[in-house]
């Protein structure tokens, strides 16, 4: 139904890149199950909040929705902060 | 136009799955670091650029320049600070490594 109202070819991208980005997030979660260190799961972590900015740029495309693009302003501001503290923070031995 | 931002949004995904793939398969934690930085960041970039055709307006192409630029001034910084306090805390480097930079510089 939304094929007419967003145009074949977006529509059909926006099915593929989701398909693509959950996928991704799937691959990361597996790393932070896994891995072995705790500096493993800290970049795994920064990784999954790379593709929520992804998948909330996709969402923005897809619902056509502008507004949606300062949630993605914010997350990669937190994202970046939450990764700096968590190094500072493990690089002096705090997790022992 | 519509076929560009379709084409720009599955290579921005397909570039995010490469980065998430990269941080499972490869073999020691710096490579790792590696994978998810510099694909991710493109792929982010790409999917970004995306948005911005696609809605062609003054107000999100600044949004999405903002983003891309704080993007991509931030994820080096970030990868830095965590692979250093993670060579200081001595995770150990791949089995199949053939150089230490760092290493032989302290030794000096």
């Amino acid at each position: 139904m939304y094929f007419e109202e967003l145009g074949m070819p977006l529509a059909l991208a926006s099915l593929v890149a989701s398909i693509l980005l959950v996928a991704a997030l799937a691959l990361a979660l597996l790393r932070i199950v896994k891995g072995p260190t705790p500096f493993d799961r800290v970049v795994a972590l920064d990784l999954i909040g790379g593709i929520c900015l992804c998948i909330i740029v996709m969402f923005a495309i897809h619902f056509d929705q502008q507004v949606l693009l300062d949630a993605a302003f914010v997350i990669a501001i937190v994202s970046f902060i939450g990764t700096v503290a968590f190094a500072r923070y493990l690089g002096k031995g705090g997790d022992q | 136009m519509s076929w560009l931002v379709a084409l720009l949004l599955i290579l921005g995904a397909f570039f995010a799955f490469v980065a998430a793939l990269g941080v499972l398969r490869f073999p020691d934690f710096y490579a790792r670091m590696h994978a998810a930085t510099k694909a991710g960041a493109f792929g982010a970039a790409l999917l970004l650029l995306a948005a911005a055709i696609h809605f062609g307006s003054l107000r999100a192409i600044i949004t999405v320049g903002l983003i891309i630029v704080f993007f991509y001034l931030t994820t080096p910084v970030a990868a830095q600070t965590i692979a250093q306090a993670a060579y200081r805390r001595g995770v150990a480097l791949w089995s199949k490594t053939v150089h230490d930079q760092l290493a032989e510089d302290e030794a000096e």
